[in-house]
């Protein structure tokens, strides 16, 4: 059958329109990724021994890589340590500087401020706040008499304590999103519960959760992407230690591409992340995508 | 017609003459250089300045001084501008970073460069012991520039609180334990003695056991002596000083926040680069005093620091200009200031030698600690592949002094890895 000289025209217009955004995808994301599949079966090559295709190598020794499965661990436990505190957090935030209260604008503000500052700000400031005797923690302990604590020297205590300063710096910008969700709520909901004589607690977790929901998925999103993207604090505060204590994944690849100069083990690593993060994302969409009520 | 030929060509000829007189004007080399930072303190500004006066001095020559964070950073910036194309001349880079670098095949030796008698007899004017960690496979690849030796810095007025002389700070192991019991004060406001252990502990550690007698690695950078008995040892005077001896805290002890420590009193000894002496000295409102690390079987540090290194990716024509830049640069006058503005060491001694360093020694005797210190000092710990294998002996350290792992386990296991890793270079 003969195409239509104006249908075909429609194609290459619409294939025109598509190209801008098609070949930013492809040039940093497609291809990046491919690129990053491809280096990580070759071999770190030197003067001595030049690059060499090892197939599957880099991932058999990936497995025996003690440091490899550490960073994992802790990554999951900084992502579980994070997620729901923040997210919780930022609900509780929102709730109340949704409400009528004096000074409500500065309240805004001081729980968004965190948000503003940049990562490597947050971290200077927060070195101070953890160094052992002479950091303000310690010294507001003191004045109860508790005895100064080496936060970030002692394996125990260091990731906790960056899961702290991680939850202080995200909830801010999670509390916005919340806010917005908050803010386009009818009131008529609010004044049908009342009269129904629903209690705050029941009209929360009946009515204003569940509408928040499309929000807490794409806050979720973020919280488990930043969980494994926001190493930029481990620069300042400990390069990983004591002992790969504190050591995340992404910081771990940094390591090997840029200190230790082994792109193809590093290429290895951010497949693995790629993964990860495909997994999760998906699951969160197939998962939360029944219960959530679009309107 | 003609009339306009000859019109266009006049003017094409005019364009010719200016175009060749900018060629000429441009004629000047320019250089990029990356230059790190360690100890913080306001060195870009002197870095600029030492800069802007030699170009006032080769008005031929532009050069860019891009400050590019710490050590780490300015490796991978410098070497990231290279494999990108920018062109970046020279660098200063970490000292140890050289096998690195030559593996890489990013730098040309210096020997490969020099031509006259003069410049042969330029490369043998610095302290050797300096020129160590420079030097590798019989050639000289990094020229000396902000060098520094590890030293004590001492609170005298917490000493003379304690009934201690303050003209006579630790010599020993003993009585670095001694004087530091001394010092720590039971409700915790003041230790006795402060070692980092977070960004550089391989550094500090290189003192340890050099003070111990032993070297960590060989000169070929291809064997590294971690589990050596005396290695061992000195890990295990390290963590004794916070677990048994209670006189510096237990865990890791922070590279950055430790200048603050000392200032704010809470540690009465710390161990730090000469590099933050000019910083303590303006900042600290105590009588303080610098002295040289103490001694178990002997006296020892490493030296560290950051070297000039000269790309191979450059023109004879840069080549020259950067050799006069970092001639410049390294001269006695240069090293002087900034030996004084700073406390990195002058790095020959001629620049000892000039009238105002000598000058601010006698003012200032602590300027010359480093210096005489140098006669004690090893090389820092550089092998192949040495971003792992220093993170190897970072590691293990850290668990030893977190108590994780006990020195000897620790040590055992890097070393082992460490061999490895090395094996196909020897």
């Amino acid at each position: 059958m003969h195409q239509s000289p104006s249908n075909a025209m429609r194609h290459v217009y619409g294939w025109l329109l598509l190209t801008p955004a098609a070949i930013l995808l492809i040039a940093f994301t497609h291809f990046p990724t491919l690129a990053t599949i491809y280096e990580s079966s070759f071999s770190k090559g030197n003067l001595i021994r030049p690059s060499r295709f090892i197939g599957i190598t880099n991932y058999e020794s990936m497995l025996e890589d003690p440091i490899f499965w550490k960073v994992l661990i802790n990554n999951f436990w900084f992502a579980v340590g994070t997620i729901p505190a923040s997210v919780a957090l930022a609900i509780a935030m929102a709730l109340l500087v949704n409400r009528a209260l004096p000074g409500r604008p500065f309240l805004r503000l001081a729980y968004f401020t965190p948000t503003i500052l940049p990562m490597i700000a947050v971290a200077n400031i927060w070195l101070f706040f953890y160094s052992p005797d002479i950091g303000l923690i310690d010294q507001i302990l003191g004045w109860f008499g508790f005895p100064g604590h080496n936060w970030l020297g002692d394996p125990a205590t260091v990731l906790p304590a960056i899961i702290v300063m991680t939850i202080w710096k995200e909830a801010g910008f999670f509390m916005i999103f919340y806010l917005a969700a908050l803010q386009n709520l009818p009131p008529e909901l609010e004044e049908a519960a009342k009269l129904e004589g629903a209690s705050r607690w029941y009209y929360f977790r009946r009515v204003i959760f569940p509408l928040l929901m499309p929000t807490t998925l794409f806050v979720l999103i973020n919280a488990v992407l930043n969980s494994f993207k926001l190493v930029d604090h481990l620069f300042v505060l400990t390069k990983g230690g004591p002992n790969n204590a504190s050591n995340l994944l992404l910081y771990y690849i940094y390591e090997n591409a840029f200190s230790y100069f082994d792109t193809n083990y590093a290429a290895t690593l951010t497949v693995v992340l790629l993964a990860i993060l495909a997994v999760v994302a998906l699951a969160q969409f197939f998962l939360f995508d029944r219960r959530i009520h679009y309107r | 017609m003609f009339a306009k030929t000859r019109k266009t060509l006049t003017r094409l000829a005019m364009a010719a003459c200016f175009s060749t007189v900018a060629v000429v004007a441009q004629a000047s080399t320019e250089l990029t250089m990356y230059y790190p930072v360690a100890v913080g303190g306001p060195l870009t500004k002197i870095v600029d300045g030492l800069v802007a006066d030699f170009m006032k001095e080769n008005p031929d020559i532009k050069a860019n001084a891009i400050y590019a964070g710490n050590y780490n950073d300015a490796r991978i910036k410098a070497l990231a501008a290279l494999k990108a194309g920018e062109p970046a001349q020279l660098s200063v880079m970490f000292s140890i970073d050289i096998y690195e670098l030559i593996e890489q095949d990013a730098i040309v030796a210096f020997d490969d460069i020099v031509s006259t008698s003069e410049e042969k007899a330029w490369l043998e004017s610095f302290y050797p012991t300096l020129m160590q960690n420079g030097r590798t496979a019989g050639k000289t690849w990094g020229i000396p520039f902000q060098r520094s030796t590890i030293v004590m810095y001492y609170n005298k007025d917490a000493f003379r609180a304690a009934g201690l002389d303050p003209e006579n700070p630790p010599a020993t192991w003993n009585e670095l334990v001694e004087v530091g019991k001394k010092l720590t004060k039971a409700d915790g406001s003041q230790w006795g003695a402060m070692i980092p252990s977070t960004g550089y502990p391989y550094w500090m550690f290189g003192a340890l056991t050099m003070q111990n007698d032993q070297v960590l690695m060989n000169n070929a950078g291809d064997t590294t002596y971690f589990d050596a008995p005396a290695t061992v040892e000195a890990l295990e005077f390290w963590k004794n000083l916070g677990s048994k001896h209670k006189v510096m805290p237990e865990g890791t002890i922070e590279w950055g926040t430790l200048r603050k420590n000392f200032l704010e009193g809470k540690t009465a000894i710390m161990w730090h680069s000469t590099g933050n002496l000019t910083v303590v000295k303006k900042k600290a409102k105590f009588d303080f005093g610098v002295a040289m690390l103490p001694a178990s079987k002997r006296r020892g540090t490493p030296t560290g620091g950051g070297n000039f290194y000269i790309f191979k990716k450059t023109t004879p024509e840069e080549r020259v200009a950067a050799m006069k830049l970092i001639k410049f640069m390294t001269s006695p006058e240069r090293s002087a200031e900034w030996s004084m503005k700073t406390g990195y060491m002058g790095v020959s001694p001629a620049a000892y030698e000039t009238q105002k360093l000598q000058d601010y020694v006698k003012g200032f005797p602590y300027a010359a600690v480093a210096r005489d210190q140098l006669e004690f000092a090893t090389a820092e710990l550089s092998t192949f592949q040495t971003g792992r294998v220093r993170k190897l002996l970072d590691d293990a350290i850290q668990a030893a002094l977190t108590g994780s792992k006990t020195p000897a386990a620790a040590l055992q296991e890097a070393q082992a890895q460490a061999k490895r890793l090395l094996k196909p270079y020897r």
